[in-house]
Protein backbone atom coordinates (compact mmCIF):
# COMPACT_ATOMS: atom_id res chain seq x y z
CA UNK A 1 0.00 0.00 0.00
CA UNK A 2 1.31 3.17 -1.05
CA UNK A 3 1.71 6.12 1.80
CA UNK A 4 -0.65 8.55 -0.21
CA UNK A 5 -3.47 5.14 0.25
CA UNK A 6 -2.84 5.38 3.76
CA UNK A 7 -3.09 8.61 4.40
CA UNK A 8 -6.72 8.55 2.73
CA UNK A 9 -7.28 5.61 4.70
CA UNK A 10 -6.75 7.19 8.06
CA UNK A 11 -7.97 10.36 7.24
CA UNK A 12 -11.26 8.43 6.65
CA UNK A 13 -11.84 6.72 9.51
CA UNK A 14 -10.54 9.62 12.00
CA UNK A 15 -13.30 11.75 10.02
CA UNK A 16 -15.98 8.58 10.06
CA UNK A 17 -15.56 8.22 14.64
CA UNK A 18 -15.43 11.64 14.77
CA UNK A 19 -18.86 11.67 13.15
CA UNK A 20 -19.88 9.00 14.69
CA UNK A 21 -19.26 10.55 18.22
CA UNK A 22 -20.72 14.00 17.11
CA UNK A 23 -24.29 12.11 15.77
CA UNK A 24 -24.39 10.25 18.81
CA UNK A 25 -23.96 13.48 20.88
CA UNK A 26 -26.60 15.52 18.35
CA UNK A 27 -28.58 12.64 18.68
CA UNK A 28 -28.84 12.09 22.24
CA UNK A 29 -29.11 16.01 22.87
CA UNK A 30 -32.06 15.99 20.43
CA UNK A 31 -33.91 13.49 21.96
CA UNK A 32 -33.80 14.91 25.43
CA UNK A 33 -34.82 18.12 24.47
CA UNK A 34 -37.34 16.43 21.79
CA UNK A 35 -38.76 14.66 24.77
CA UNK A 36 -38.92 17.65 27.26
CA UNK A 37 -39.45 20.77 25.83
CA UNK A 38 -42.66 20.52 25.27
CA UNK A 39 -43.50 20.37 29.14
CA UNK A 40 -41.59 23.21 30.13
CA UNK A 41 -43.86 26.22 31.23
CA UNK A 42 -43.33 28.54 33.30
CA UNK A 43 -45.83 27.08 36.22
CA UNK A 44 -43.27 23.56 35.52
CA UNK A 45 -40.32 25.95 36.30
CA UNK A 46 -41.46 27.23 39.15
CA UNK A 47 -44.41 25.52 41.03
CA UNK A 48 -43.31 22.87 43.83
CA UNK A 49 -44.20 18.70 42.45
CA UNK A 50 -47.09 17.14 43.62
CA UNK A 51 -46.89 13.90 44.67
CA UNK A 52 -49.44 11.63 43.05
CA UNK A 53 -51.83 14.13 41.38
CA UNK A 54 -51.01 15.85 37.52
CA UNK A 55 -49.20 18.75 37.03
CA UNK A 56 -46.41 19.31 39.22
CA UNK A 57 -43.37 21.37 39.06
CA UNK A 58 -39.55 21.50 39.75
CA UNK A 59 -39.46 25.14 41.14
CA UNK A 60 -37.85 23.91 44.58
CA UNK A 61 -35.14 21.43 42.96
CA UNK A 62 -34.38 23.65 40.02
CA UNK A 63 -33.42 26.36 42.84
CA UNK A 64 -31.80 23.84 44.79
CA UNK A 65 -29.72 22.38 42.32
CA UNK A 66 -28.23 26.50 41.33
CA UNK A 67 -28.52 27.43 45.44
CA UNK A 68 -25.89 23.92 45.93
CA UNK A 69 -23.80 25.21 42.70
CA UNK A 70 -23.18 28.17 44.18
CA UNK A 71 -22.44 26.93 47.63
CA UNK A 72 -19.93 24.41 46.75
CA UNK A 73 -17.94 26.83 43.65
CA UNK A 74 -18.00 29.51 46.83
CA UNK A 75 -15.83 26.49 48.55
CA UNK A 76 -14.39 24.07 45.66
CA UNK A 77 -12.57 27.35 43.72
CA UNK A 78 -10.41 29.33 46.23
CA UNK A 79 -9.32 25.67 47.70
CA UNK A 80 -8.85 24.26 44.26
CA UNK A 81 -6.57 27.22 42.79
CA UNK A 82 -4.72 27.69 46.48
CA UNK A 83 -4.12 24.13 46.20
CA UNK A 84 -2.83 24.74 42.41
CA UNK A 85 -0.81 27.46 42.92
CA UNK A 86 1.14 25.73 45.61
CA UNK A 87 1.17 22.50 43.61
CA UNK A 88 3.39 24.87 41.04
CA UNK A 89 4.79 27.68 42.13
CA UNK A 90 5.75 26.22 45.81
CA UNK A 91 5.78 22.84 46.08
CA UNK A 92 9.44 21.59 45.59
CA UNK A 93 9.88 18.08 43.71
CA UNK A 94 10.16 15.16 46.20
CA UNK A 95 8.43 12.44 47.68
CA UNK A 96 5.81 14.19 49.48
CA UNK A 97 4.81 16.14 46.06
CA UNK A 98 4.16 13.53 44.46
CA UNK A 99 2.49 11.58 47.40
CA UNK A 100 -0.15 15.06 47.00
CA UNK A 101 -0.09 14.49 43.22
CA UNK A 102 -0.99 10.73 43.76
CA UNK A 103 -3.77 11.34 46.12
CA UNK A 104 -4.74 13.79 43.80
CA UNK A 105 -5.00 11.56 40.55
CA UNK A 106 -7.11 8.64 42.81
CA UNK A 107 -9.47 11.10 43.94
CA UNK A 108 -10.35 12.89 40.81
CA UNK A 109 -10.96 9.44 39.42
CA UNK A 110 -13.22 8.52 42.79
CA UNK A 111 -16.41 6.82 41.81
CA UNK A 112 -19.34 9.61 43.70
CA UNK A 113 -21.08 6.98 45.36
CA UNK A 114 -17.96 6.31 46.91
CA UNK A 115 -17.56 9.80 48.35
CA UNK A 116 -21.92 9.74 48.89
CA UNK A 117 -21.50 7.40 51.49
CA UNK A 118 -18.03 9.02 52.70
CA UNK A 119 -20.25 12.17 52.85
CA UNK A 120 -22.83 10.48 54.68
CA UNK A 121 -20.96 8.65 57.61
CA UNK A 122 -18.50 11.63 58.15
CA UNK A 123 -20.28 14.35 57.01
CA UNK A 124 -24.13 13.87 57.90
CA UNK A 125 -23.78 11.80 60.83
CA UNK A 126 -20.24 12.37 62.71
CA UNK A 127 -20.10 15.90 62.20
CA UNK A 128 -23.70 16.13 62.44
CA UNK A 129 -24.31 18.45 59.94
CA UNK A 130 -27.58 16.53 59.33
CA UNK A 131 -29.26 15.96 55.39
CA UNK A 132 -28.51 19.44 54.54
CA UNK A 133 -26.90 21.51 51.06
CA UNK A 134 -23.56 22.68 53.56
CA UNK A 135 -23.25 18.32 53.51
CA UNK A 136 -23.93 17.97 49.96
CA UNK A 137 -21.44 21.49 49.13
CA UNK A 138 -18.82 19.66 50.98
CA UNK A 139 -19.28 16.10 49.80
CA UNK A 140 -19.19 17.47 46.32
CA UNK A 141 -16.12 19.80 47.37
CA UNK A 142 -14.38 16.69 47.93
CA UNK A 143 -15.30 15.22 44.46
CA UNK A 144 -14.34 18.55 42.50
CA UNK A 145 -11.34 19.44 44.43
CA UNK A 146 -9.02 17.44 42.35
CA UNK A 147 -10.15 18.67 39.52
CA UNK A 148 -10.17 22.26 40.73
CA UNK A 149 -6.06 21.73 41.80
CA UNK A 150 -4.92 20.11 38.88
CA UNK A 151 -6.74 22.10 36.18
CA UNK A 152 -5.07 25.16 38.32
CA UNK A 153 -1.37 23.31 38.26
CA UNK A 154 -1.93 22.75 34.46
CA UNK A 155 -3.14 25.94 33.82
CA UNK A 156 -0.37 28.02 35.88
CA UNK A 157 2.32 25.73 34.28
CA UNK A 158 2.13 26.51 30.43
CA UNK A 159 2.58 30.20 31.33
CA UNK A 160 5.46 30.57 29.45
CA UNK A 161 8.33 31.13 32.00
CA UNK A 162 9.94 33.92 30.46
CA UNK A 163 6.27 35.76 32.05
CA UNK A 164 7.53 34.68 35.43
CA UNK A 165 11.26 35.88 35.15
CA UNK A 166 10.53 39.23 33.16
CA UNK A 167 8.32 39.91 36.31
CA UNK A 168 11.07 38.89 38.90
CA UNK A 169 13.79 40.91 37.04
CA UNK A 170 11.69 43.91 38.01
CA UNK A 171 12.12 43.00 41.40
CA UNK A 172 8.57 42.48 41.82
CA UNK A 173 7.61 39.57 44.46
CA UNK A 174 6.53 35.71 43.76
CA UNK A 175 3.50 36.75 45.40
CA UNK A 176 2.45 39.35 43.21
CA UNK A 177 3.88 37.76 39.85
CA UNK A 178 1.92 34.37 40.40
CA UNK A 179 -1.52 36.91 40.92
CA UNK A 180 -0.59 39.88 38.18
CA UNK A 181 1.54 38.34 35.73
CA UNK A 182 0.90 34.48 35.40
CA UNK A 183 -2.96 33.87 36.86
CA UNK A 184 -4.22 36.45 34.39
CA UNK A 185 -2.53 34.01 31.56
CA UNK A 186 -3.53 30.80 33.10
CA UNK A 187 -7.48 32.33 33.80
CA UNK A 188 -8.83 30.76 30.42
CA UNK A 189 -7.51 27.23 31.45
CA UNK A 190 -8.69 27.99 35.39
CA UNK A 191 -12.29 28.72 34.21
CA UNK A 192 -12.96 26.08 31.88
CA UNK A 193 -11.61 23.77 34.57
CA UNK A 194 -14.69 25.29 36.68
CA UNK A 195 -16.92 25.03 33.92
CA UNK A 196 -16.30 21.61 34.10
CA UNK A 197 -16.42 21.45 37.72
CA UNK A 198 -19.72 22.89 37.72
CA UNK A 199 -20.99 20.46 35.03
CA UNK A 200 -20.16 18.05 37.54
CA UNK A 201 -21.94 19.31 40.63
CA UNK A 202 -25.16 20.27 38.52
CA UNK A 203 -25.44 16.74 36.55
CA UNK A 204 -24.28 15.17 40.11
CA UNK A 205 -27.02 12.33 41.82
CA UNK A 206 -25.18 9.68 43.30
CA UNK A 207 -23.22 11.78 46.13
CA UNK A 208 -26.15 13.50 46.56
CA UNK A 209 -28.59 11.45 47.96
CA UNK A 210 -27.20 9.89 51.11
CA UNK A 211 -25.64 14.03 51.90
CA UNK A 212 -28.02 16.77 50.60
CA UNK A 213 -30.91 14.51 50.88
CA UNK A 214 -33.98 13.56 48.70
CA UNK A 215 -36.79 15.61 50.25
CA UNK A 216 -37.45 19.50 50.01
CA UNK A 217 -39.30 20.86 53.12
CA UNK A 218 -41.82 23.16 51.53
CA UNK A 219 -39.86 26.79 51.18
CA UNK A 220 -41.23 30.41 51.47
CA UNK A 221 -39.97 32.22 48.76
CA UNK A 222 -40.52 35.19 50.38
CA UNK A 223 -38.40 34.76 52.76
CA UNK A 224 -34.60 35.38 52.48
CA UNK A 225 -33.22 35.53 55.93
CA UNK A 226 -30.58 32.28 55.61
CA UNK A 227 -31.22 31.71 59.38
CA UNK A 228 -35.11 30.76 58.93
CA UNK A 229 -35.82 26.82 58.72
CA UNK A 230 -37.83 27.14 55.89
CA UNK A 231 -35.92 30.25 53.80
CA UNK A 232 -34.69 29.36 50.21
CA UNK A 233 -31.41 30.51 51.38
CA UNK A 234 -30.95 28.16 54.56
CA UNK A 235 -27.97 26.17 53.77
CA UNK A 236 -28.68 23.82 56.94
CA UNK A 237 -31.95 22.74 55.06
CA UNK A 238 -32.17 19.11 53.00
CA UNK A 239 -32.36 19.82 49.39
CA UNK A 240 -33.25 17.71 46.62
CA UNK A 241 -31.34 18.83 43.34
CA UNK A 242 -32.99 18.94 39.97
CA UNK A 243 -30.78 15.44 39.23
CA UNK A 244 -31.64 13.70 41.92
CA UNK A 245 -35.63 14.57 41.70
CA UNK A 246 -35.11 12.59 38.02
CA UNK A 247 -33.79 9.88 39.34
CA UNK A 248 -36.24 9.62 42.25
CA UNK A 249 -39.19 10.32 39.63
CA UNK A 250 -37.79 8.00 37.29
CA UNK A 251 -38.12 5.18 39.65
CA UNK A 252 -40.71 5.81 42.44
CA UNK A 253 -43.35 8.43 40.83
CA UNK A 254 -46.19 8.03 41.63
CA UNK A 255 -47.92 11.17 39.85
CA UNK A 256 -49.58 10.08 36.23
CA UNK A 257 -47.38 12.56 34.57
CA UNK A 258 -44.22 11.15 35.85
CA UNK A 259 -42.73 10.42 32.64
CA UNK A 260 -43.27 14.06 31.30
CA UNK A 261 -41.60 15.85 34.59
CA UNK A 262 -38.65 13.36 34.15
CA UNK A 263 -38.11 14.42 30.83
CA UNK A 264 -38.94 18.05 31.05
CA UNK A 265 -36.62 18.33 34.21
CA UNK A 266 -33.68 16.20 32.22
CA UNK A 267 -34.12 19.00 29.06
CA UNK A 268 -34.09 22.08 32.09
CA UNK A 269 -31.06 20.51 33.61
CA UNK A 270 -29.15 20.39 29.97
CA UNK A 271 -30.45 23.38 28.78
CA UNK A 272 -28.98 25.01 32.70
CA UNK A 273 -25.44 23.66 31.99
CA UNK A 274 -25.59 25.00 28.46
CA UNK A 275 -26.48 28.51 29.25
CA UNK A 276 -24.06 28.02 32.63
CA UNK A 277 -21.01 27.21 30.25
CA UNK A 278 -22.06 29.67 27.55
CA UNK A 279 -22.07 32.16 30.19
CA UNK A 280 -18.90 31.81 31.86
CA UNK A 281 -17.23 31.24 28.94
CA UNK A 282 -18.18 34.77 27.94
CA UNK A 283 -17.49 36.21 31.16
CA UNK A 284 -13.50 34.36 30.47
CA UNK A 285 -13.12 35.97 27.70
CA UNK A 286 -13.78 39.44 29.07
CA UNK A 287 -11.83 39.33 32.23
CA UNK A 288 -8.76 37.96 30.12
CA UNK A 289 -9.20 40.83 27.56
CA UNK A 290 -9.72 42.97 30.60
CA UNK A 291 -6.36 41.91 32.36
CA UNK A 292 -4.32 41.20 29.66
CA UNK A 293 -5.76 43.99 26.78
CA UNK A 294 -6.06 41.93 24.04
CA UNK A 295 -8.72 41.93 21.16
CA UNK B 1 38.22 53.90 34.34
CA UNK B 2 35.21 55.12 36.78
CA UNK B 3 33.40 53.56 39.74
CA UNK B 4 32.82 49.89 39.88
CA UNK B 5 29.42 49.42 39.62
CA UNK B 6 29.33 45.66 40.26
CA UNK B 7 31.50 43.13 40.72
CA UNK B 8 32.20 38.83 40.52
CA UNK B 9 34.68 37.59 42.61
CA UNK B 10 35.74 33.93 42.08
CA UNK B 11 32.34 33.25 41.06
CA UNK B 12 31.15 29.53 40.41
CA UNK B 13 28.10 27.93 39.12
CA UNK B 14 27.35 24.11 39.06
CA UNK B 15 24.50 22.67 37.49
CA UNK B 16 23.67 19.41 39.50
CA UNK B 17 27.17 18.03 38.51
CA UNK B 18 28.18 19.85 35.61
CA UNK B 19 30.53 22.88 36.66
CA UNK B 20 29.32 25.77 34.34
CA UNK B 21 31.39 28.77 35.24
CA UNK B 22 34.81 28.22 37.05
CA UNK B 23 36.36 31.10 39.19
CA UNK B 24 35.12 33.92 37.37
CA UNK B 25 35.74 37.13 38.54
CA UNK B 26 35.22 40.08 36.23
CA UNK B 27 34.63 44.10 37.94
CA UNK B 28 31.70 45.68 35.50
CA UNK B 29 32.68 49.65 35.85
CA UNK B 30 29.67 52.33 36.29
CA UNK B 31 28.66 53.64 32.78
CA UNK B 32 29.94 51.54 30.50
CA UNK B 33 29.01 48.88 28.36
CA UNK B 34 31.17 45.37 28.80
CA UNK B 35 30.38 42.65 26.94
CA UNK B 36 30.22 38.87 27.13
CA UNK B 37 31.38 36.89 24.47
CA UNK B 38 32.38 33.14 23.63
CA UNK B 39 31.19 30.11 21.71
CA UNK B 40 27.87 28.88 22.80
CA UNK B 41 27.72 26.74 25.83
CA UNK B 42 30.69 28.83 27.43
CA UNK B 43 28.98 29.78 30.43
CA UNK B 44 28.50 33.50 29.82
CA UNK B 45 24.67 33.42 29.88
CA UNK B 46 24.70 31.11 33.32
CA UNK B 47 27.31 33.44 34.51
CA UNK B 48 24.92 36.71 33.38
CA UNK B 49 22.05 35.23 35.49
CA UNK B 50 23.63 34.37 38.22
CA UNK B 51 24.51 38.26 38.94
CA UNK B 52 20.82 39.19 39.60
CA UNK B 53 20.54 35.75 41.25
CA UNK B 54 17.76 34.55 38.00
CA UNK B 55 19.54 31.06 38.55
CA UNK B 56 18.04 31.11 41.85
CA UNK B 57 14.54 29.55 39.98
CA UNK B 58 16.07 26.51 39.07
CA UNK B 59 16.75 23.87 41.39
CA UNK B 60 19.62 21.90 40.33
CA UNK B 61 21.23 25.32 40.03
CA UNK B 62 24.21 26.37 42.84
CA UNK B 63 26.00 29.11 42.70
CA UNK B 64 29.48 30.48 45.20
CA UNK B 65 31.34 32.98 45.31
CA UNK B 66 30.43 36.68 45.74
CA UNK B 67 28.85 38.88 44.00
CA UNK B 68 29.77 42.92 44.95
CA UNK B 69 27.61 45.64 44.68
CA UNK B 70 28.27 48.63 46.67
CA UNK B 71 31.17 46.02 48.48
CA UNK B 72 28.48 44.41 49.58
CA UNK B 73 27.84 40.38 48.99
CA UNK B 74 24.63 39.84 47.17
CA UNK B 75 25.37 36.28 46.51
CA UNK B 76 23.95 35.04 50.55
CA UNK B 77 21.20 34.05 51.41
CA UNK B 78 20.63 36.80 53.69
CA UNK B 79 20.56 39.02 50.58
CA UNK B 80 16.63 40.40 49.52
CA UNK B 81 16.46 39.08 46.26
CA UNK B 82 13.43 41.26 45.71
CA UNK B 83 15.48 44.16 46.52
CA UNK B 84 18.54 43.49 44.20
CA UNK B 85 16.80 42.44 41.55
CA UNK B 86 15.27 46.31 41.32
CA UNK B 87 18.94 47.25 41.31
CA UNK B 88 19.57 44.98 38.30
CA UNK B 89 17.29 44.92 35.86
CA UNK B 90 17.41 42.70 33.44
CA UNK B 91 16.67 41.85 29.34
CA UNK B 92 16.41 38.74 27.64
CA UNK B 93 16.94 37.53 23.63
CA UNK B 94 13.32 36.86 23.14
CA UNK B 95 11.29 39.89 24.06
CA UNK B 96 8.85 38.84 26.59
CA UNK B 97 6.57 41.97 27.01
CA UNK B 98 3.86 40.89 29.87
CA UNK B 99 0.19 39.87 28.22
CA UNK B 100 -1.07 43.64 29.26
CA UNK B 101 -1.15 46.77 27.61
CA UNK B 102 1.74 48.77 26.47
CA UNK B 103 1.01 51.18 29.40
CA UNK B 104 0.84 48.18 31.81
CA UNK B 105 4.20 47.00 30.99
CA UNK B 106 5.62 49.68 31.68
CA UNK B 107 3.46 51.26 34.62
CA UNK B 108 3.49 47.84 36.21
CA UNK B 109 7.06 47.92 38.17
CA UNK B 110 7.30 51.36 39.36
CA UNK B 111 3.55 51.06 40.97
CA UNK B 112 4.46 47.62 42.46
CA UNK B 113 7.59 49.99 44.29
CA UNK B 114 5.41 52.63 45.31
CA UNK B 115 4.09 55.28 42.73
CA UNK B 116 0.65 55.24 42.77
CA UNK B 117 0.16 58.73 41.47
CA UNK B 118 -1.63 58.44 38.04
CA UNK B 119 -0.27 61.80 36.65
CA UNK B 120 3.48 60.41 37.86
CA UNK B 121 3.13 56.95 36.45
CA UNK B 122 2.09 58.56 33.23
CA UNK B 123 5.12 60.63 33.38
CA UNK B 124 7.40 57.62 34.16
CA UNK B 125 5.79 55.77 31.55
CA UNK B 126 6.40 58.57 28.84
CA UNK B 127 10.41 58.94 29.97
CA UNK B 128 10.85 55.17 29.83
CA UNK B 129 9.31 54.86 26.18
CA UNK B 130 11.54 58.10 25.06
CA UNK B 131 14.32 56.27 26.30
CA UNK B 132 14.14 53.50 24.94
CA UNK B 133 13.07 55.32 21.61
CA UNK B 134 9.62 53.73 21.23
CA UNK B 135 7.97 56.45 22.59
CA UNK B 136 6.52 57.92 18.98
CA UNK B 137 5.33 54.34 17.79
CA UNK B 138 3.36 53.99 20.75
CA UNK B 139 2.04 57.23 21.99
CA UNK B 140 -1.23 57.20 20.12
CA UNK B 141 -1.76 52.74 21.28
CA UNK B 142 -0.50 52.88 25.33
CA UNK B 143 -3.82 51.00 25.76
CA UNK B 144 -3.19 48.34 23.36
CA UNK B 145 -1.46 45.44 23.66
CA UNK B 146 1.96 45.15 23.78
CA UNK B 147 2.38 41.78 21.48
CA UNK B 148 0.37 43.11 18.92
CA UNK B 149 4.03 45.41 18.20
CA UNK B 150 6.66 43.80 16.00
CA UNK B 151 9.54 41.77 17.28
CA UNK B 152 12.33 44.75 17.64
CA UNK B 153 8.98 46.94 18.86
CA UNK B 154 8.71 44.46 21.99
CA UNK B 155 12.39 43.90 22.37
CA UNK B 156 12.51 48.10 22.97
CA UNK B 157 9.20 47.81 25.10
CA UNK B 158 10.67 45.48 27.33
CA UNK B 159 14.12 47.72 27.39
CA UNK B 160 11.57 50.35 28.65
CA UNK B 161 10.25 48.30 31.13
CA UNK B 162 13.39 47.90 32.42
CA UNK B 163 14.11 51.41 32.85
CA UNK B 164 11.21 52.35 34.70
CA UNK B 165 12.43 50.71 37.41
CA UNK B 166 15.41 52.96 37.51
CA UNK B 167 17.58 50.25 38.01
CA UNK B 168 21.83 50.51 38.32
CA UNK B 169 22.84 48.13 36.31
CA UNK B 170 21.02 46.19 32.77
CA UNK B 171 22.54 42.86 31.87
CA UNK B 172 21.22 41.89 28.50
CA UNK B 173 20.90 38.41 27.37
CA UNK B 174 22.02 38.45 23.52
CA UNK B 175 19.38 41.43 23.03
CA UNK B 176 18.97 41.59 19.63
CA UNK B 177 20.01 38.12 18.31
CA UNK B 178 16.72 37.43 17.48
CA UNK B 179 15.85 40.30 15.79
CA UNK B 180 16.45 42.28 11.92
CA UNK B 181 19.41 44.09 11.05
CA UNK B 182 17.63 47.15 11.07
CA UNK B 183 16.26 46.63 14.74
CA UNK B 184 19.61 45.20 16.25
CA UNK B 185 21.41 48.52 14.85
CA UNK B 186 18.04 50.62 16.77
CA UNK B 187 18.99 48.30 19.89
CA UNK B 188 22.36 49.26 19.41
CA UNK B 189 22.05 52.76 19.37
CA UNK B 190 19.90 52.29 22.12
CA UNK B 191 22.56 50.88 23.79
CA UNK B 192 24.67 53.98 23.21
CA UNK B 193 22.52 56.01 24.54
CA UNK B 194 21.85 54.29 28.14
CA UNK B 195 25.16 53.89 29.25
CA UNK B 196 24.89 57.14 30.05
CA UNK B 197 22.71 56.35 32.70
CA UNK B 198 23.46 52.66 33.29
CA UNK B 199 25.80 50.18 33.64
CA UNK B 200 25.22 47.88 31.08
CA UNK B 201 26.18 43.71 30.81
CA UNK B 202 25.28 42.47 27.55
CA UNK B 203 25.94 39.09 26.35
CA UNK B 204 26.50 38.60 22.58
CA UNK B 205 27.14 36.32 19.40
CA UNK B 206 28.09 39.34 17.43
CA UNK B 207 31.66 40.11 17.91
CA UNK B 208 30.97 42.98 15.43
CA UNK B 209 28.37 43.89 17.83
CA UNK B 210 30.83 43.94 20.91
CA UNK B 211 32.93 45.95 18.96
CA UNK B 212 30.50 48.26 18.28
CA UNK B 213 28.80 48.53 21.57
CA UNK B 214 31.18 47.94 24.50
CA UNK B 215 34.57 49.58 26.79
CA UNK B 216 35.11 45.96 27.40
CA UNK B 217 34.87 42.82 26.44
CA UNK B 218 35.33 39.46 28.35
CA UNK B 219 36.46 36.20 26.31
CA UNK B 220 34.84 33.46 27.46
CA UNK B 221 35.72 29.67 26.69
CA UNK B 222 34.34 26.24 28.33
CA UNK B 223 33.45 28.09 31.61
CA UNK B 224 36.62 29.93 32.25
CA UNK B 225 37.61 34.32 31.51
CA UNK B 226 40.41 34.03 28.94
CA UNK B 227 40.98 37.19 28.66
CA UNK B 228 39.10 40.41 30.17
CA UNK B 229 40.38 43.57 28.71
CA UNK B 230 39.40 46.92 26.81
CA UNK B 231 37.62 45.96 23.91
CA UNK B 232 39.91 47.81 21.47
CA UNK B 233 42.71 45.58 23.16
CA UNK B 234 40.78 42.10 22.26
CA UNK B 235 39.90 42.60 19.26
CA UNK B 236 43.52 44.23 17.59
CA UNK B 237 45.88 43.01 19.89
CA UNK B 238 44.58 40.17 22.34
CA UNK B 239 47.27 38.65 24.42
CA UNK B 240 45.74 34.87 24.19
CA UNK B 241 46.56 32.92 21.34
CA UNK B 242 42.59 31.26 22.16
CA UNK B 243 41.19 34.98 21.69
CA UNK B 244 43.01 35.33 18.65
CA UNK B 245 41.61 32.46 17.24
CA UNK B 246 38.07 33.48 18.17
CA UNK B 247 38.19 36.57 17.22
CA UNK B 248 39.68 35.51 13.78
CA UNK B 249 36.59 33.00 13.31
CA UNK B 250 38.79 29.93 13.55
CA UNK B 251 36.59 28.49 16.10
CA UNK B 252 32.89 28.98 17.72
Amino acid sequence: MSAKTADKIATGVIVFITGLIALALIGLLGYILFRGLGHISWHFLTSPPETIRKGGGIGPQLFNSLFLLVLTMVITVPLGIGAGIYMSEYAKAGKITSAIRLVVEVLSSFPSIIVGLFGLLVIVNKFNLGFSLLSGALALTIFNLPLMVRITEQGLRSVPVQQKEASLALGISKWKTIRSVQLPIALPIVLSGSILAAGRIFGEAAALLFTAGMSSPRLDFSDWNPLHSDSPLNPMRPAETLAVHIWKVNSEGLAPDATQIAAGASAVLIITVLLFNLGARALGRYMHNKFTASK
Amino acid sequence: MGEIALSAKKLNVYYGEKHAVHDVSLDFAEKEVTALIGPSGCGKSTFLRSLNRMNDLIPSCKVTGEILIDDRNINGTDTDVVALRKKIGMVWQRPNPFHKSIYENIAFGPRYHGIKNKKQLDEIVEQSLRKAAIWEETKDRLHKSALALSGGQQQRLCIARTVAVKPDVILMDEPASALDPISTSKIEELISELKQDYSIVIVTHNMHQAARVSEKTAFFLNGHVVEYDKTETIFTNPTHQRTNDYITGRFG
